[in-house]
């Protein structure tokens, strides 16, 4: 076909519609209309055929009226006018002896979406809902959804909500989830459908006779409902009993979701359904479909938070196959790493041994930095898996193994031994390749650690709090037995079993967090980078960890989004420009290193704009950050000669008391660690 | 709730897109998620991708891109099982699923959303309930042949030998209600394995792992009983034992909400009442992993001899092949990554139906079939450029070049199961009137999922 111009081909096919020729012959016919569709799809605006295309509606061909009406959803929008005209067929159609043509009709007038059409569908819906094929009764049910939503804000019409909880009663399974939803959105306001004790238990009486599709909803639609008495809740939970064995994925999870949260008082009974749900969590981690597996292996993850032993016997089912993504592949190392135990360690770290040399240099990291992660546990069997790597002399593979071996001895000081020992062997190898410059680093004490680095590493002695911050750097040798930055303690299944089969767990939670506040202030730049990305050097930081991070500068809502670097002139005239919103002095004794500061500062997303040398006396900061909002922070740091006391002025663009509160928070605890640290 | 739901093809173009709610930006969406899905970095995973408030969740099927939007935190097994089930009921519809047939019946695609979704909720995908409404004819490229060789896969497997099943019989489109019923009355009943393992360098076997369903497709005009009968030895869970051989054990089973388990227990029968007319269903899911029956169907045995000096690179592969003599192989190929920039190949094949080649920096070694029983060799000689290192000594001398491996085998096992599951007998408990018996086709087929062999 030669190129078109959209004009050209509306012109055209406006002709063909009017052709009479082509209107008397019915395969014709329903071939230009199908042209008009086509078209659609493939974005061109044919709303210029809108007229054509409502008189090619009333035809006895259905396949006909099927496309005319899927067009007539389509630009009903763009032309209500014309689209009123197609209203009266549709009516018609709405009394139609046949079902298929009765429901047909109301669905898509329901779904013409524009103004005006309300007072038109209104009685056909109501005559839909007793109508006598469950078919019609389907569309209309839905259909009292949409007439709600297109009347906007409308208050709720109690006559049509009452009859539609009756017909939760209906022969007709779908008819019963339709209703559901239709109540769920019509009361939205109220908070949705009420699930009482009838109404529940009705429901529960009613799941074998629905599909997968409903099952799945109905699940759902229970967990808000609150048992009165024990006896009740397990009569429940072994009605739902089968539900955790169906073939449907969706189902399984679904049960098991709402098992979680009704036995929330019963933490064996969580346990017990953890153990059923692995076997088709497991089966759909080695599914077919790569989708599927990493939403199952996101899940995984969840349920090791809690019971950090629950697949270690089961550790095979996570080994990549060459073929596979590489975010399925880095999952499944995640995983392996949350899994180990005494038993498996040797083979998981065989196989993640040989992960590393992969051909994939993203995919070799992420390996390495597993094994320097189990390391904190069996610290002699990865250092020397590590160290056999630097014997490869690959450039990426040694970079990565230096890098792990240094976050080792600072997140894991009982390590430094062997690590040491480890070195001597292939310090020559280092040297050799292109990357020594990161080899001191390992050999030397941590206070020559690298400025940068060691705000860092500062930082990270934040989250284990200020006591044991002044152990470790007090203590000229490490208290060996001091195990830094460990695993948190095992969460509760209550933690997240609300999050249970939903997307919490495959954006992750910290990504989730950004995602749930983005769309509450309707204010997103969706290209930031991801919040978790301030944590520099990932692989110090596991997963866990990195959630927890983003919770303490994070406290009441406040999110500093990273590398938004002013300009000096900017800020200045900003600075004048504004007055100060809140003023502060903080105890403060002694020199210190004002890179510390810096360091310290950018790991929470508070970037320095200028600086006086260390000790120069007035000695000033100025600094600035600003929230996912867009909201600045600029302040000013001052000591002034023989004073004991930092002065902190606080400027704002937008005058919000509560994130300048948690931005002042973060400040000084970053500045009063600092100062506990050097004291 | 969904909001929006499109497929593209594999470049991006929209074939199909419909908007269920018009409560989101519109139709751009669709270029947008390719943009975004285009531009995500490696290591991050593209199943669900969120912008603006609303949510991106897609499959990958047959080179197409079935994607929904939803601005409501929904169950992701759901809504993906959703999509699993739209591609096999559009394949269904369609004969089968790609960007050519899609485009070929854009009608019949639309009415079938129509009916499946309604406000973005699921209304029901049966094909026997959906049959009735669906008025439209698959628009199919060329008519159906018997002998069509061309299909692959399970069915392509089976036509080389000499008692075929009609190949493309089981991919034609399910019919509408009204079309005539002529056709033959067929059932087809496969036993579908994926073996999935990992062997390590020193020949210890580290991972086996079967994924197994049972497929049924009936073609059947009018429906009654079915019954399925299974090894009378197939035992569940680690602790079952029946009869007095070894048994044929799986670790787990699921079944089809429609199958009647009541001889199950007894006689290892599966009963079934198939609807009326042309039913697709998977009937039973079961894994095992670590224990196997049978020997494993290959074995390799690789040795490699590199000169780090020369850059000369020597690989030896011996592949046997364990089946019993009578079974064989088909479509096998070794594909082995090797160091980057290899530049020339020699190769001396042990039998003249191989190929080998090298592509996309790996070895690609081709051999249409394998008999069982039976050992085939390649010897292949590269040269591996880049500096020349320096005489190799300590700890790099017997690692072999950075890069060689691991190496990974696909293949097609026709009339095999690899748990040894058989199914003993298909019985169906009435005779259509007037016709001839119905033909019944009970295949049994494994292919590798992941079959990996260190170097």
């Amino acid at each position: 076909m030669p190129y078109l111009g959209s004009e050209d081909v509306v012109k055209e096919l406006k002709k063909a519609l009017c052709n009479p020729h082509i209107q008397a012959d019915r395969l014709r016919y329903r071939n230009v209309i199908q042209r008009v569709i086509r078209y659609m799809t493939q974005g061109l605006d044919m709303s210029g055929v809108f007229m054509e295309m409502v008189k090619a509606s009333a035809t006895v061909d259905i396949v006909q009226k099927k496309l005319v009406y899927l067009y007539m959803c389509t630009y009903a929008p763009l032309k209500p006018d014309l689209a009123l005209l197609a209203i009266n067929t549709l009516c018609k159609d709405c009394s139609d002896p046949n079902p298929m043509v009765r429901g047909l009709a109301l669905r898509s007038m329901c779904s013409l979406r524009m103004p005006g059409v309300q007072e038109y569908i209104q009685q056909p819906i109501l005559n839909g809902l007793r109508d006598k094929a469950s078919y019609v009764r389907r569309v209309a049910v839905l259909g009292c959804a949409k007439m709600h939503n297109l009347h906007g804000d409308s208050e709720v019409d109690g006559a049509l909500v009452n009859e539609l909880y009756s017909l939760l009663r209906d022969q007709d399974p779908i008819v019963v989830v339709n209703c559901l939803r239709s109540l769920e959105e019509i009361l939205k306001q109220e908070g949705g459908v009420v699930i009482n004790k009838p109404i529940a238990h009705h429901l529960l009486n009613r799941m074998s006779k629905l599909d997968q599709w409903g099952q799945a909803e109905v699940l759902n639609f229970l967990l808000r409902y609150q048992p009165r008495s024990e006896e009740e809740l397990f009569d429940i939970l072994n009605l739902l009993d089968s539900f955790l064995k169906s073939s449907s994925p969706g189902v399984v999870m679904g049960a098991t979701k709402l098992f979680l949260i009704l036995a929330k008082m019963f933490p064996h009974v969580q346990t017990d359904v953890l153990v059923r749900v692995k076997g088709p969590l497991l089966a759909a981690c080695s599914s077919e479909s790569r989708e599927l597996c990493f939403v199952a292996l996101c899940h995984v993850r969840q349920i090791l938070h809690s019971l950090p032993g629950h697949f270690s016997s089961h550790y095979k089912k996570f080994f990549c196959s060459y073929s596979e993504p590489h975010y399925i592949k880095l999952q499944k190392v995640e995983v392996l790493c949350e899994l180990v135990n005494d038993e498996n360690v040797q083979q998981v770290l065989e196989e993640l041994r040989g992960y590393c040399t992969d051909v994939s240099a993203d995919f070799a990291q992420a390996a390495i930095f597993a094994i320097g992660g189990i390391a904190r546990t069996y610290t002699d069997q990865c250092v020397q898996i590590l160290t056999e790597l630097l014997g490869l002399r690959q450039e990426h593979i040694t970079t990565v193994v230096v890098q792990t071996f240094r976050d080792l001895v600072w997140l894991c000081p009982q390590c430094t031994e062997a690590v040491c020992q480890a070195l001597p062997g292939c310090e020559e190898n280092i040297q050799d390749s292109e990357v020594d410059c990161n080899s001191p680093l390992l050999l030397e004490e941590e206070k020559d650690m690298a400025v940068r680095d060691r705000g860092l590493f500062y930082y990270r002695l934040l989250l284990v709090g200020i006591d044991e911050v002044k152990r470790i750097l007090c203590s000229p040798k490490s208290d060996p037995t001091l195990g830094l930055l460990e695993d948190p303690a095992e969460r509760p299944v209550n933690s997240w079993a609300s999050d249970f089969n939903t997307l919490v767990p495959v954006y992750g939670k910290a990504h989730w967090a950004t995602i749930s506040k983005c769309q509450g202030a309707e204010r997103c730049d969706p290209e930031l980078p991801k919040t978790s990305s301030f944590a520099a050097s990932g692989p110090l930081i596991p997963e866990e960890n990195k959630e927890r991070v983003q919770e303490l500068p994070d406290s009441g809502a406040l999110m500093l989004v990273p590398n938004r670097q002013l300009t000096a002139d900017y800020f200045e005239k900003t600075w004048l420009s504004l007055k100060v919103a809140h003023q502060q002095v903080l105890p403060w004794r002694g020199e210190f290193h004002p890179d510390t500061l810096q360091m310290a500062l950018q790991v929470v997303n508070i970037q320095t704009i200028a600086m006086s040398r260390a000790g120069s006396r007035p000695w000033k900061a100025y600094l600035s950050a600003q929230d996912d909002t867009g909201c600045l922070f600029l302040t000013e740091l001052l000591l002034e000669p023989g004073n004991s006391e930092m002065q902190i002025s606080v400027k704002q663009n937008e005058a919000r008391t509560e994130t300048l509160n948690s931005f002042i928070s973060v400040l000084e605890t970053v500045i009063g660690t600092i100062e506990e640290i050097k004291s | 709730m969904i909001s929006q739901f499109f497929i593209l093809s594999s470049k991006g173009d929209p074939l199909i897109y419909k908007d269920f709610r018009g409560d989101s930006g519109g139709r751009d969406v669709a270029e947008l998620f390719y943009r975004k899905l285009t531009g995500l970095p490696g290591d991050e995973s593209p199943v669900v991708m969120h912008h603006h408030g609303r949510h991106f969740i897609h499959i990958r099927h047959s080179g197409l891109y079935l994607v929904v939007t939803t601005s409501e935190n929904v169950s992701p097994f759901s809504l993906l099982e959703l999509l699993s089930r739209l591609a096999t009921l559009l394949g269904d519809y369609c004969g089968s699923l790609g960007e050519g047939t899609i485009s070929r019946n854009v009608a019949l695609v639309y009415e079938l959303l129509d009916e499946v979704l309604d406000y973005g909720y699921v209304q029901t995908t049966s094909t026997e309930m959906l049959r009735n409404f669906i008025q439209t004819e698959a628009v199919v490229s060329k008519p159906f042949s018997l002998f069509d060789l061309s299909s692959v896969g399970l069915f392509g497997a089976e036509t080389q030998q000499s008692k075929v099943a009609p190949s493309s019989a089981a991919s034609r489109p399910v019919l509408s209600s009204r079309s005539d019923q002529s056709q033959k009355n067929e059932v087809f009943l496969d036993v579908v394995e994926r073996l999935s393992v990992l062997i390590a360098s020193n020949g210890s076997l580290l991972k086996v792992d079967v994924q197994g369903e049972i497929r049924l497709k009936s073609f059947l005009p009018s429906g009654s009983e079915m019954r399925i009968g299974l090894t009378e030895e197939f035992c569940v869970g680690k602790s079952e034992l029946r009869g007095y051989g070894p048994g044929i054990r799986v670790d787990e089973v699921s079944f089809h909400s429609s199958v009647n388990l009541d001889e199950f227990e007894s006689h290892r029968i599966l009963r079934l009442q198939p609807p009326q007319g042309e039913v697709r269903l998977t009937v039973m899911r079961y894994q095992l992993s670590d224990d196997l029956p049978s020997p494993l169907p290959f074995r390799l045995f690789p040795s490699v001899q590199w000169d780090r000096g020369s850059g000369r690179l020597q690989v030896y592969l011996k592949l046997r092949c364990d089946l019993l003599s009578k079974s064989q192989a088909l479509n096998v190929r070794l594909h082995l990554p090797l160091p980057r920039g290899v530049v020339s190949l020699s190769q001396e094949l042990s039998s003249p139906e191989q190929k080998a080649e090298l592509a996309e920096g790996a070895l690609r070694w081709d051999l249409p079939r394998v008999q069982g029983g039976s050992q085939l060799s390649g010897l292949f000689q590269m040269d591996v450029p880049g500096p020349p290192g320096p005489p190799s000594h300590g700890l790099s001398t017997s690692a072999s070049p950075l890069g060689l491996g691991p190496a990974s085998l696909s293949f097609e096992l026709p009339r095999h199961t690899c748990s040894g599951l058989q199914v003993r007998f298909l019985r169906l408990a009435f005779r259509p009137c007037g016709n001839a018996n119905p033909h019944k086709w009970v295949r049994h087929l494994s292919h590798s999922d992941a079959y990996v062999i260190r170097i």
